[in-house]
């Protein structure tokens, strides 16, 4: 055996990440010694002071991550993707945290380790971005899943939260056997799990006939596993129970977040470590992306909880996501597509469930359909606001949502996958059935008898303008973002 | 010296009889049980490819994959604590309180 050699560390690459890190374990012990009870905001707010630091941290790496610098022996790379991934990454935290400010007052469930729970996560996320190495990219989805259980069942004693946690576990760790198990396999046959050397080892020779079938079953396994956490059809089941049973800011957290790390966690194993095997897996991931689409609208029209629904249409929206990933290994406008919709989504999707959480007062009122009927008359701007969300996500114009879908199914066209791109465009047909529904019933129905007024909490009111904000600026000005975004794929792997 | 693909096949025997274990049983402390063994089928092959390759490679992750494993124990004891005290049973088919 070959002795081991300690690898050049150059840490300042790791900044955001490493800010988030430590900060999540500096603000453990902060919060327990130094935040009284019943003043847990403070934490909250220092949680969101963190991640802008982490965000600023990150600006001087501008140009040095054009050219894709890697570190700890190719363990962890920063590239432009990476870095345009983080700042996403820290704003969906950032956000998550300031609609949770007030919600976990009300109900009553305001525990201080909330916020540094946060922080592991979105840390665990940039390790996603980061990783370059199928073991790191493990820990990453591990360090994130294994917060998000806790955090999906934060409003414990609730049965509901217990049991959408308990559900989670069980399939998260069924999936994380999945990705060790293909892991191991990967490395079977190949001898490495390192990103940049399977597609070496697979460029610079042929596999005899068990190598190959190692590598197969691997990478078959691994995508099982991450379509587990991206909620991919036939890997979906588990979303709404999830989401309805957990904390709102916690299932708009991942609605967003997990899917987008994991699929960036997926498009860099497949352009980087496995563009040898595009043939076999390029098929399989679009039959995937249509069925995710579709079914994920099919099942949002049935819904009469606007949690569920919202689940559902999160897990067509991956769809969406899938097909940049798809077109990122031939394009880089995939990749641009990518990361354009998921930033368009991420702030439509917070902005919405914001709306949810200002509307919920104690326990599950806001969740019925039947309760957004006269919304329109009641809180005459809470309304609108859901309503440009509802446009967005169903992709009306002039919003990010609109931008986002063009973006995404033109890259698709270009990219030869132009059926897919048509199931695109029919499963966004389909959602704007329930999207719309649900405008339609906030204006033009009349409010039910005994609806309690709600008062808006300041953290949830700048998150909802905030997004509504971005999404109609993304939607009506949409040229800065998309440069933004295309001098961001400069080094990128593909 | 024994062959790596013994090792391959008892580590796939092992990781199959995992997934049947998380698909067959019901109680939800056999489930995790279950994972345990689909993980450490996995740790087999990874040290039995890193013998067959002379690579320590392998051999390190298997640290990390147990690091993973213990601390999924750890949140799913307490998952399951939790879920016992309210619901006086660990028994996955019974918490269903959530559907449609």
């Amino acid at each position: 055996m070959q002795p081991i050699d300690m690898p050049a560390v150059n840490l300042s690459l790791l900044a955001p990440m490493l800010i988030i890190f430590g900060w999540a374990a500096v603000l453990l012990l902060v919060d327990v010694f130094a935040i009284p009870e019943g003043n847990k905001k403070l934490t909250g707010y220092l949680a969101i002071i963190g991640m802008a630091v982490a965000g600023l941290a990150g600006l001087p790496l501008w140009g040095a991550s054009e050219q894709g610098l890697s570190t700890f022996g190719g363990m962890l790379m920063l590239d432009r993707y990476a870095l345009t991934l983080t700042w996403i990454f820290l704003m969906v935290g950032a956000l998550s945290v300031l609609m949770s400010l007030g919600y976990l007052q009300r109900q009553g469930i305001e525990q201080g380790e909330f916020y540094p729970l946060v922080l592991f996560a979105v840390g665990a996320m940039i390790l996603l971005a980061q990783g370059a190495n199928l073991i790191v990219i493990f820990l990453g989805i591990e360090l994130l899943s294994l917060t998000l259980y806790i955090l999906t069942g934060f409003a414990y004693p609730r049965v509901t939260s217990e049991e959408a946690a308990m559900k989670y576990l069980v399939l998260g760790a069924f999936a994380a056997g999945f990705f060790v198990y293909g892991i191991a396999l990967i490395y079977g046959a190949t001898g490495t799990l390192s990103l940049a050397g399977i597609a070496a080892y697979l460029g610079r020779q042929t596999l005899v006939a068990v190598d190959q079938t190692l590598l197969l079953a691997g990478s078959g396994l691994v995508l099982v596993a991450l379509g587990f956490k991206v909620a991919l059809v036939p890997f979906h089941m588990w979303t709404p129970d999830v989401y309805e049973g957990s904390p709102t800011p916690v299932a708009a957290f991942m609605s967003v977040g997990t899917k987008g790390a994991a699929l960036a966690a997926l498009l860099r194993i497949l352009t980087q470590a496995l563009p040898s095997l595009q043939p076999i897996w390029l098929p399989l991931l679009a039959t995937l992306a249509a069925l995710t689409m579709l079914l994920g609208s099919l099942g949002a029209i049935a819904q009469r909880n606007m949690k569920r629904m919202l689940a559902y249409s999160s897990i067509s929206h991956a769809g969406y996501l899938l097909l940049g990933v798809i077109v990122a290994s031939t394009q880089t406008r995939g990749t641009e597509a990518f990361l354009f919709y998921l930033l368009s989504y991420a702030l439509t999707n917070l902005g919405a469930f914001a709306v949810l959480v200002a509307l919920e007062q104690h326990g599950e009122l806001a969740w019925s359909l039947d309760s957004y009927a006269g919304l329109g008359r009641r809180k005459p701007l809470l309304a609108v606001a859901m309503a440009v969300f509802m446009f967005s996500l169903a992709g009306v114009p002039p919003t990010a949502g609109f931008m986002g879908k063009l973006y995404v199914f033109s890259a698709a066209w270009s990219g030869g996958l132009g059926w897919l791109a048509l199931i695109g465009v029919i499963s966004s047909a389909a959602s704007a059935f329930f999207y719309l529904r649900l405008i339609s019933r906030m204006f033009m129905q009349e409010s039910p008898e005994g609806v309690p007024t709600t008062e808006v909490s300041r953290g949830v009111g700048v998150d909802i303008w905030v997004a509504v904000a971005a999404t109609l600026l993304i939607g009506l000005v949409p040229a800065p973002f998309i440069t933004l975004i295309e001098r961001s794929l400069v080094a990128a792997g593909s | 010296m024994v062959p790596t693909i013994y090792y391959v096949l008892l580590s796939a025997a092992l990781f199959t009889m995992g997934v049947l274990g998380v698909l067959i049983r019901r109680n939800a402390m056999v489930v995790f049980m279950s994972v345990e063994l689909m993980l450490n089928a996995a740790n087999l092959a990874l040290v039995a490819f890193a013998r067959q390759r002379l690579t320590v490679e392998g051999q390190v992750i298997v640290f990390f994959v147990i690091t993973v494993a213990a601390a999924e124990v750890a949140v799913g004891l307490a998952v399951l604590v939790a879920i016992f005290r309210s619901k006086g049973t660990a028994d996955v088919d019974e918490v269903s309180t959530l559907k449609g």
